[in-house]
């Protein structure tokens, strides 16, 4: 199994949701986020004084997936989330060793 | 003698309008400053509302309103208490005898007129909190509160809004002797709060932070409320310093209104040319900047008039409120930038502006009236300025050097909220604050009892264990 985290600009969430329901992914995980990459921050102004806000708001989704997944999900995300303009964010994925259905106790695959 | 109950009303319901300006204040500072140190911004201005209401009804009333010793100050004994206003049948100001062919012209109570002038004190003394956010120690802000409207409001009351035969026989020498136009407190509320914060920031120094840290406001929303709110109570401040239901009071309303949107477009459109965008704070500052400047001017100039001091104050405190990074005082919310600057804008005006068509009946500078009203406006001006600002270095010294007037270091970093009153402003975590135990108070009994236990854990469910 692997996690497949994605930071995205936040208006564009609920396309990212859309499009991981239509590929058949049932359940994911969103935080609110704060960062920066290579768009850096912006300038804002109060009573004349600048301010440079370096962090920018971001979503991160995180989804646990089956090996054979993660290289299509990570693909419907890119597509949902990509708008070509600097700030669209990262995704990336890691192995997940193990994982258990609270309600059920159900471990491995069968608990995703 | 006879009391005009519509005037009564408008008086009072005045009052009532001029009190809801300080918690109007309490929101556009509590907006402006960080998340962290919202509760103690708002908690200076609801002190001031808490001190002065009390010393107003011991002495302030009398002091600023008693019988003049030489145009100084009232008698702070004369109505010490007011026990000797309560009776309506003889405490009756503004009542006009009839005379040959004229009726007779009631006037208001006396309390009526200890109501709207106990709100002016409070708000005047609010207004300076903003100059030293974040970083004040509470208990010495509330002694400060009550000496400097002791020593420096209720005589500087006196000087300008004691008129001879209306409260006392005698009053105060800027208003009977000079003869300086302040309607509703160009230099009694904003010139001195102004001078005053202006003072207490150099004596309690910058922000921890100041100029390196970004400090920008952390909830624009209350700004825009708290604007809102004391464009609204000055309503009450302006047509109701007419003490009256009458033309004076429609002619100053209609003034406050034209000089405020005036202003709050003149500050944007400084914005606009100097940063490239009109801000939310910007009409919100400007809104307050153009109400200040008019307040003195209101009566006696001609709407256009007021336009021209509205556009006149926006520009200039929009470009002033930069004054204090230039010259490194950390007057944190802009006291001086706004009521300072605004209120030296709009006494200074009347010289230029007023028109002896408006009730004041007086012709300034350009209206063929010459230079006789300008050094009028520019002396009492003066005057309130040097004597606010020498006297509150004073009291600010002296208490900064005995109680200490600011917070230690760490606490400032850490947040005055906690630190001052073991509070913070905002739980929107969805965590319900993390693991919130209850430790003794009255909710589940005494820690002491001997069957309550001496820590309750609330978990999340409301369960007591």
């Amino acid at each position: 199994m692997r996690l497949v985290t994605a930071i995205i600009k936040p208006f564009k969430l609920d396309e990212v949701k859309q499009a991981l329901e239509a590929y058949g992914i049932t359940g994911m995980t969103v935080s609110e986020a704060s960062g920066y990459g290579r768009q850096r921050g912006h300038s804002e102004v109060y009573r004349g004084a600048e301010y440079k806000v370096d962090f920018v708001p971001k979503v991160r989704v995180e989804v646990v997936v089956d090996d054979i997944d993660a290289s299509d999900v990570v693909n419907v995300i890119l597509k949902a989330a990509q708008t070509g303009r600097i700030g669209d964010g990262k995704i990336w994925t890691v192995a997940v060793e193990d994982v258990a259905r609270v309600r059920t106790g159900e471990r491995g695959p069968d608990a995703l | 003698m006879t009391i005009d109950s519509g005037d009564t009303a408008w008086v009072l319901a005045s009052a009532a309008l001029v009190l809801l300006m300080t918690p109007g204040v309490a929101l556009f500072y509590g907006g402006m400053v960080r998340a962290k140190s919202v509760l103690n911004m708002m908690m200076m201005s609801f002190g001031a509302m808490a001190t002065i209401s009390v010393v107003w009804v011991l002495w302030g009333y009398s002091e600023a309103f008693g019988e003049s010793w030489h145009g100084l100050v009232g008698d702070p004994f004369q109505h010490f208490g007011l026990a000797n206003l309560l009776d309506g049948d003889t405490a009756v100001y503004g009542y006009k005898a009839a005379a040959e062919g004229v009726a007779a012209h009631g006037g208001i109570p006396a309390m009526a007129f200890v109501a709207f002038q106990a709100v002016f004190a409070i708000i005047t003394v609010a207004l300076i909190s903003g100059a030293i956010a974040d970083r004040a120690k509470y208990s010495t802000w509330l002694i400060f509160t009550v000496v400097w409207a002791t020593i420096v409001y209720f005589p500087v009351a006196h000087w300008v809004f004691a008129f001879d035969s209306y409260a006392a026989a005698k009053g105060g020498w800027i208003a009977n002797s000079l003869k300086t136009i302040d309607f509703a407190g160009g230099t009694a509320v904003h010139i001195n709060a102004g001078a005053a914060g202006l003072v207490l920031a150099l004596i309690i120094g910058k922000r921890v932070g100041f100029r390196k840290d970004p400090m920008r406001p952390h909830n624009m929303t209350l700004v825009m409320l708290g604007a809102a709110l004391l464009w609204f109570g000055w309503f009450g401040f302006n047509a109701g310093s007419a003490l009256g239901a009458n033309n004076t009071a429609a002619v100053t309303w209609v003034n406050t209104l034209a000089a405020t949107g005036a202003a709050c477009l003149g500050w944007l459109a400084t914005e606009r040319i100097r940063n490239g965008h009109g801000t939310s704070l910007g009409a919100a500052s400007g809104i307050v900047a153009g109400l200040v400047a008019i307040t003195p001017a209101c009566s006696a100039v001609t709407p256009i008039g007021a336009v021209a001091i509205g556009l006149l104050a926006g520009v200039l405190c929009a470009l002033a409120v930069s004054l204090k990074f230039r010259f490194g005082y950390d007057d944190s919310l802009d006291v001086v930038g706004v009521h300072l600057v605004g209120g030296l804008v709009g006494t200074i005006a009347i010289g230029f502006v007023a028109s002896a068509s408006a009730p004041a009946g007086v012709d300034g500078l350009f209206y063929g009236g010459g230079l006789d009203q300008l050094w009028r406006q520019a002396v009492g001006a003066g005057a309130v300025l040097v004597y606010s600002f020498v006297v509150t270095a004073l009291i600010g010294l002296a208490l900064h050097k005995t109680l200490g007037f600011r917070i230690e270091r760490d606490a400032e970093i850490q947040g005055i909220d906690l630190e001052e009153h073991a509070e913070t402003s905002y739980d929107l975590g969805s965590l319900g604050g993390g693991g919130l135990s209850h430790v003794g108070g009255p909710m589940f009994g005494s820690p002491t009892a001997s069957s309550a236990p001496s820590t309750v854990t609330i978990n999340r469910q409301g369960a007591t264990s």
